[in-house]
């Protein structure tokens, strides 16, 4: 940080849109995400005005209740240069669907607000490789690392090698699960309208992770997290669980997410 | 068809129990999805044919009116006749007069989806006459009772030791010791018996996979030739195709022929593309005495004119079952009607009403993978969200699903009060897990926890922990109070 700030050149505002679960369940993997966007220079800013990004209602087909969630927030990254979240899901709410949310809005300034955040709003680890160039990382970790796509990363914010890119830089051997462009099964309140479908689909992702045999499973969607490391700790399987930028950032003093074996994922920046 | 969507979640439960199935399923990775990426990737101009393919169909939809009367002219002008059913009685009556103007007591049928929202085994049987289905899956299902599970493999619900029973039940004069345990002793003992019941057919039912506009035909794939006997062999050919099929011109079906079976099977090429034009005309070799194409429009007028118009484009390739994770985890059956997967989500609603079809749009995790491999490139999740919005607006939505989320939406738009009110309860959870760090049981999340832990709360909010922290720009998020 303190090389980045005696750079000449102006440093980019970033807003980081937190998301309502990495908020509530996991402050780490926020607190990561800030350490990162920092380590890359930026400046980084959170609006307090921010709760959910509208995405359950939005996808429930209830517009109203959609909008009222998002118009506390529309206004807050004005004067940012980005808007980062450490999600896809959430990412791509901002990026695609808030315009479509507004497009018929009456006040024509959430229009405008709602078009203005889709054009700068960007996945965590798509922002530090694909706009900042990043190709080195605070974290340092070693082992065998799986790294689960959430569809919303893989299809709406086209991330793939981004964070995986990102891993290696760390150090990580990196594993892919063989069905890896195969949903998780969360799917925000599907999970809990449909148990039996998702709890279906949750088993076979997490057979598919077992049999990789890594130390660790990283994601950058707390919903596939939480769903996964559910199902894995049903399963009475030690693989520890965490957020991509916890990992990146080097912040592993918290435990994994879920009932994973603690061990398992700290032979790499806690023991360094 | 009877709709039986509205049962969707007690089929549910019991499809994902049944082991059965789910080793059935196993199809869909190891050879349809595989099979599919293959061929795509074989034919690298395949995203291209993709925009020629959907510019096609957007401009035949946008003048179907002109095509399809283009159509009935040459079909005429073959020597043909074209039958305009607005719903699935006019349908119906439609084949079963043709079927007596004819004398027809036995018909046997190509694989057709629409003649199975029609229900028209069902109701030829009810009026005396016999259908047989010649395609094998659709064989095999229909000696069963069952309907089918897939729209392009409709036995596929099955393993091969079901198929085997099916045929020592059904098949009881044949040797009951004979080996059944492969693929080709299956196929071959259904080729035996299906064979001898060609020629005595009246009548060959077929459905269209193309109609085209400019020449009066009408075009079906096969990988089995069972379409090409059933509608050569017998004297009169009846082709059912619901009104969307029609296409302006033959080039225009190479297009679409190019996608349908690389998407479908992963093939190049179906094995057998067969072209009807009309009637047998003096010196030709074979063909029926009689042809007629009756036209389908069993809702599609009004889905044309509404926002699901975009499903119109489906070229029923099946590309979108094979690749779902929910299909996958409970089959076709269990949407309860005549198309499943995702493209059933959006065109049952759309055909047979909302209410009755409550969950089928919902239960989507919104992956994309439809989307992604879908020839026409339809956006099935948008469609699936636009049925939600339907179901909001009519209040088809159940009541404690608005309610809930009402509540929330009250919540998360004061972000304050609404941090303090999950603080709360994160807290809680989090001191009540302690150092299991999972739940395997909370009330209200018992569809949650029926199949995965918990996972507790880390402790403490993001907020929390960000104004605490020391960091040079933590002071500047609060410009926005």
């Amino acid at each position: 940080m303190s090389s980045s700030a005696r750079s000449s050149r102006k440093k980019p505002k970033v807003g980081l849109f937190v998301t309502c679960l990495i908020d509530a369940m996991r402050p780490s993997a926020g607190m990561a995400a800030l350490t990162l966007l920092e380590a890359a220079g930026c400046e980084v800013i959170v609006p307090e005005s921010q709760s959910c990004c509208g995405q359950p209602a939005w996808n429930s087909g209830d517009k109203a209740a959609a909008r009222a969630v998002a118009i506390p927030y529309l206004d807050s990254f004005d004067d940012c240069d980005y808007v980062v979240v450490p999600s896809g899901s959430c990412a791509g709410m901002l990026a695609h669907h808030l315009v479509e949310l507004f497009e018929d809005a009456p006040d024509l300034r959430h229009r405008q607000q709602a078009l203005a955040i889709a054009a700068k709003s960007h996945e965590l680890t798509s922002f530090l490789v694909d706009v900042l160039g990043v190709t080195s990382v605070p974290g340092q970790i070693k082992g065998r690392v799986a790294y689960h796509d959430s569809c919303s990363s893989l299809r709406e914010m086209k991330v793939k090698d981004q964070p995986r890119q990102l891993l290696k830089a760390a150090g990580a051997q990196v594993v892919d699960l063989d069905q890896a462009d195969t949903c998780c099964g969360f799917g925000g309140t599907f999970s809990v309208k449909y148990g039996d479908i998702s709890g279906a689909m949750v088993d076979g992702k997490a057979q598919d992770v077992e049999a990789q045999h890594p130390d660790l499973l990283v994601a950058g969607d707390m919903g596939c997290l939480m769903n996964i490391a559910g199902r894995l700790s049903r399963r009475g399987s030690p693989i520890a669980v965490r957020h991509v930028a916890e990992v990146l950032a080097g912040e592993m003093t918290a435990p994994p997410i879920g009932a994973g074996s603690i061990n398992s994922d700290t032979n790499g920046s806690d023991k360094k | 068809m009877e709709v039986s969507s509205q049962k969707f979640n007690d089929h549910v439960h019991q499809a994902v129990d049944d082991a059965n199935l789910k080793g059935a399923m196993g199809k869909l990775t190891g050879a349809l999805r595989p099979n599919r990426a293959r061929a795509v990737a074989g034919l690298p101009e395949f995203d291209d044919y993709r925009d020629h393919g959907i510019a096609i169909k957007m401009h035949t939809l946008d003048h179907i009116d002109r095509y399809l009367e283009e159509f009935e002219t040459n079909v005429v002008a073959n020597g043909g006749h074209v039958h305009w059913c607005a719903d699935e009685d006019s349908a119906r009556e439609t084949i079963l007069g043709l079927c007596r103007q004819y004398d027809v007591k036995t018909v046997t049928k190509g694989k057709s989806m629409v003649t199975e929202e029609l229900g028209l085994n069902a109701f030829l049987d009810q009026h005396g006459i016999l259908p047989l289905e010649t395609d094998l899956g659709e064989y095999i299902i229909q000696l069963r009772g069952e309907s089918p599970s897939h729209i392009i493999a409709p036995a596929t619900h099955l393993q091969r030791h079901d198929i085997a029973q099916t045929f020592r039940d059904a098949h009881d004069h044949l040797d009951p010791n004979r080996p059944m345990d492969t693929a080709e002793s299956l196929t071959e003992e259904a080729r035996q018996e299906l064979r001898e019941k060609y020629g005595a057919a009246d009548a060959g039912i077929t459905g269209a996979n193309f109609m085209i506009a400019e020449t009066g035909s009408t075009i079906i794939v096969t990988n089995e030739g069972n379409g090409d006997l059933t509608q050569t062999l017998a004297k009169t050919h009846i082709v059912v195709a619901s009104m969307e099929k029609i296409l302006p011109t033959m080039d225009d079906a190479g297009v679409m022929l190019r996608l349908l079976a690389r998407s479908a099977t992963g093939q190049d090429m179906s094995v057998y593309t067969t072209l009807s034009s009309g009637p047998r005309r003096p010196g030709d070799l074979d063909g029926p005495d009689s042809f007629h194409v009756v036209i389908v429009d069993n809702g599609r007028s009004t889905m044309l004119a509404g926002s699901e118009r975009e499903m119109l484009r489906c070229l029923r390739c099946s590309a979108c079952l094979n690749h779902c994770p929910v299909y996958a985890s409970i089959g076709g059956h269990a949407y309860g009607w005549v198309y499943s997967g995702p493209m059933g989500k959006v065109l049952t609603p759309s055909l047979v009403g909302l209410e009755q079809t409550k969950d089928l749009p919902n239960a989507s995790t919104f992956c994309g993978k439809c989307q992604e491999v879908c020839p026409m490139r339809i956006p099935l999740p948008k469609l699936m969200r636009n049925l939600r919005a339907k179901q909001t607006e009519q209040k088809i939505t159940p009541l404690k699903q608005r309610v809930l989320l009402a509540l929330w939406s009250s919540l998360a738009s004061r972000p304050r009060f609404y941090r303090f009110v999950t603080g709360m309860m994160t807290g809680a959870l989090a001191r009540m897990a302690g150092p299991k760090r999972v739940f395997t049981w909370l009330p209200f999340l018992g569809n949650w926890v029926q199949s995965r832990d918990f996972v507790a709360p880390e402790g403490g909010s993001f907020f929390d922990r960000y104004r605490a922290s020391s960091s040079p720009s933590s002071s500047k998020g609060e410009a926005h109070d």
